[in-house]
């Protein structure tokens, strides 16, 4: 199988180390993977802008990137989630319905695949999860709160091969951060909002570092931790399972 | 003129305390409704079969409404088709004219509240009562409800105490909500008994039987058909169904998803007039029909009212219902509104994450977040957007669609992070670094560091 690791233009540019967290930790799985060159982005921020036209040329770019893959890989739920839902307004070919029905949140894949060969890892710490809600309400990984189905695993899960780490549940699980892409800057009073409140919590319990799968949450929560001087770490879920939080 | 979601919400935010309380106040419904919900197993199956059963009626409504017309008129009914709201409010004044009515006692309607009949039949002389209680505190307030179940959820009760003492001379600084009840128990039941005529919106209408159904908590609708010699039910199109059998779908799961009861404390069915007196149904399109047409958005017509998505909405519970300016708040009303006028209410459909916390609590399993992301999309194609956005747009899709450009603007970008004051990002141009601190420069990104170490 012909696997792509695809890279979100924010983590490329802001956190190269998920990045990096990612590649050694398909090193050490022994997975057999290529990251294509000249990657930049899903064109996720012009179609949630209402430009989704404007976004073609990026769409076409990202498809003909992966398009001879099996498998891509992507260090985002949500940028998986608008290649899968919203490439529907370019031509429908063999390769975008390939890209489309290939791509697979990194964690998801790894919690599918390869759960019972990551770790141990010892992360002596009380932490709080955060799911992002394309990955929770789009791909289902875990269960959404408003569901009455039975509870599936998502990145709790991942903590499978995790000792010492301490899991304290939020207050209003799976309550959006507020990030929401340019929502966080046309919305900015309603956004900001939600993020001190989500950081209210986790402060009021002592937890020292807030988890996500998905970077973008936490690119907006971690500049208002900077911002207000809180006593909070971020870290993505792929930097916990590879040993590499500093 | 309408003010925009976001210079509301900014407002809204100013008073944080309250804010707090407002988000509180839904958020704690909302935890009701998700207990009430887990107390029916097959929650997940009845969604589908509601959902199933609104497709279907939506598709065949025309067959349907012609079916409920004949059974109501068979039961003695009056049933009356109105085109748009305006038309709607003439024919419930010519039916008020026509029986010399002076006062009418109404409980709870969103499609009235669509129709603005209230200020209609008011400027026409009829004295207009509104009898829920949260209703009655809005009108007395003179004030549009703020959520579509909970109308007053914005106010606080000291607020009513003041209120009620300043209309009824109630006892100044008595915030007891039992006490405060019952003085608007006191006002309403000399309401009921004087009124000529009740309203009363519709939550179902059986096509099988010709019959409405309407459900309240409070018995306003029963008092006010039952004493009042006329009576009025204003629907709108789509909320037939097909059979009796199908009601229990849906008041298995309105109350529950509504307030986290099992089930409203009164379901009233209304089939035929008293005896000797007249029963009249409005049959409302306002854009309905036109809406059954539009392929992404025809399921929109799918909602019962039941109000969980704005419970749920984060943003619904830190704007409060008034920021939307929009006859009906929250997610669903900002799906809704575009539909009724595109450019008039653009700004709402952008006021989400997109987080789908509503698509997974409405109980008929509307794709609301989806159809948001529809909706930006026809309106960025519309032209209503200011210029500005576009040519912004246009400027990201060169940088992002050519990896050329992208390389070299990221670099640019990471270096004068690195190098220049950050008084040069951190100021009031740049919205996103307001209230956060700007990322910080790595010395190379990620795809940098991969080609330097392949080789």
């Amino acid at each position: 199988m012909k696997i792509a690791l695809s890279i979100p233009c924010f983590i490329d540019q802001f956190y190269p180390q998920v990045g990096i967290a990612a590649v050694e930790l398909l090193e050490k799985l022994n997975i057999d993977f290529e990251v294509p060159k000249n990657q930049t982005c899903c064109g996720q921020p012009m179609a949630n802008s209402g430009y989704e036209d404007e976004a073609k040329k990026t769409y076409h770019h990202f498809i003909d990137l992966f398009k001879d893959y099996d498998k891509t890989v992507m260090i985002s739920g949500s940028c998986t989630h608008h290649v899968q839902h919203n490439y529907t307004n370019i031509e429908q070919t063999k390769d975008v319905k390939n890209v489309r029905n290939n791509i697979e949140d990194i964690s998801q894949f790894l919690l599918e695949h390869y759960i019972d060969e990551i770790g141990p890892v010892h992360f002596p710490h009380r932490i709080a999860l955060h799911t992002g809600c394309h990955s929770l309400r789009g791909q289902r990984f875990g269960t959404s709160s408003e569901l009455v189905t039975e509870k599936k695993t998502g990145l709790e899960g991942m903590l499978k091969h995790v000792t010492g780490v301490e899991v304290v549940p939020l207050s209003r699980p799976n309550e959006c951060c507020g990030f929401g892409g340019t929502f966080s800057v046309v919305h900015e009073a309603i956004s900001i909002k939600m993020g001190r409140d989500k950081l209210n919590d986790v402060q009021d319990k002592k937890i020292e570092y807030l988890i996500s799968n998905d970077m973008s949450c936490l690119m907006h929560l971690e500049g208002i931790i900077k911002k207000e001087n809180r006593n909070i770490k971020v870290a993505h879920i792929l930097e916990l399972l590879n040993g590499s939080i500093k | 003129m309408r003010g925009s979601i976001k210079d509301n919400s900014e407002l809204f935010l100013k008073n944080e305390e309250r804010a707090n309380w407002h988000d509180k106040a839904l958020w704690f419904v909302r935890e009701k409704r998700d207990l009430a919900a887990k107390s029916v197993p097959e929650w997940e199956q009845l969604r589908e079969k509601a959902s199933a059963v609104k497709m279907h009626t939506l598709s065949n409504l025309d067959r349907y409404l012609i079916e409920f017309e004949e059974n109501a008129i068979k039961n003695g009914v009056k049933v009356h088709w109105a085109k748009d709201g305006k038309e709607h409010n003439r024919i419930i004044e010519e039916i008020l004219q026509s029986h010399q009515v002076k006062k009418v006692v109404k409980s709870k309607s969103m499609l009235t509240e669509e129709c603005h009949l209230n200020p209609h039949l008011e400027s026409k002389g009829i004295e207009v009562i509104d009898t829920d209680l949260g209703e009655r505190i809005i009108q007395l307030r003179k004030e549009p409800p703020s959520h579509i179940v909970m109308p007053a959820i914005h106010i606080k009760k000291e607020e009513v105490s003041e209120l009620f003492h300043e209309k009824w001379n109630t006892e100044k600084g008595n915030n007891d909500p039992v006490y405060l009840t019952y003085q608007a128990r006191l006002s309403l039941r000399k309401d009921f008994l004087t009124a000529d005529a009740a309203i009363t919106g519709v939550n179902f209408a059986v096509a099988e039987t010709g019959e409405v159904v309407v459900c309240t908590n409070e018995g306003n609708a029963d008092m006010g058909t039952h004493i009042a010699p006329l009576q009025i039910h204003s629907m709108g199109i789509e909320k037939l169904i097909p059979k009796r059998e199908h009601l229990g779908i849906f008041t298995r799961m309105l109350a529950r998803s509504a307030t986290g009861q099992h089930i409203t404390v009164y379901t009233s069915h209304f089939r035929k007039p008293k005896k000797g007196e007249e029963m009249h149904i409005v049959l409302v399109d306002n854009k309905r029909s036109e809406r059954i047409s539009r392929e992404k958005y025809w399921t929109s017509l799918k909602c019962i009212r039941c109000g969980a998505c704005m419970n749920t909405c984060p943003i619904y519970r830190r704007s409060g219902g008034h920021s939307y300016d929009a006859t009906i708040p929250g997610p669903i009303g900002s799906i809704l509104a575009p539909n009724i006028d595109t450019e008039k209410y653009s700004d709402l459909p952008f006021a989400s994450t997109l987080c789908g916390s509503c698509s997974d609590v409405c109980p008929v399993k509307i794709n609301i977040h989806e159809q948001l992301f529809f909706w930006r999309q026809d309106i960025g194609r519309s032209n209503v957007l200011p210029k500005s956005k576009k040519i912004s747009m246009k400027i990201m899709a060169g940088v992002l669609g050519n990896p050329a450009v992208y390389k070299m603007f990221g670099k640019m970008m990471r270096i004068s992070l690195k190098l220049l004051p950050s008084f040069v990002f951190e100021n009031k141009l740049n919205t996103w670094a307001k209230n956060r601190k700007m990322m910080e420069a790595p010395k190379e990104s990620f795809q940098e560091w991969y080609q330097k170490r392949k080789k």
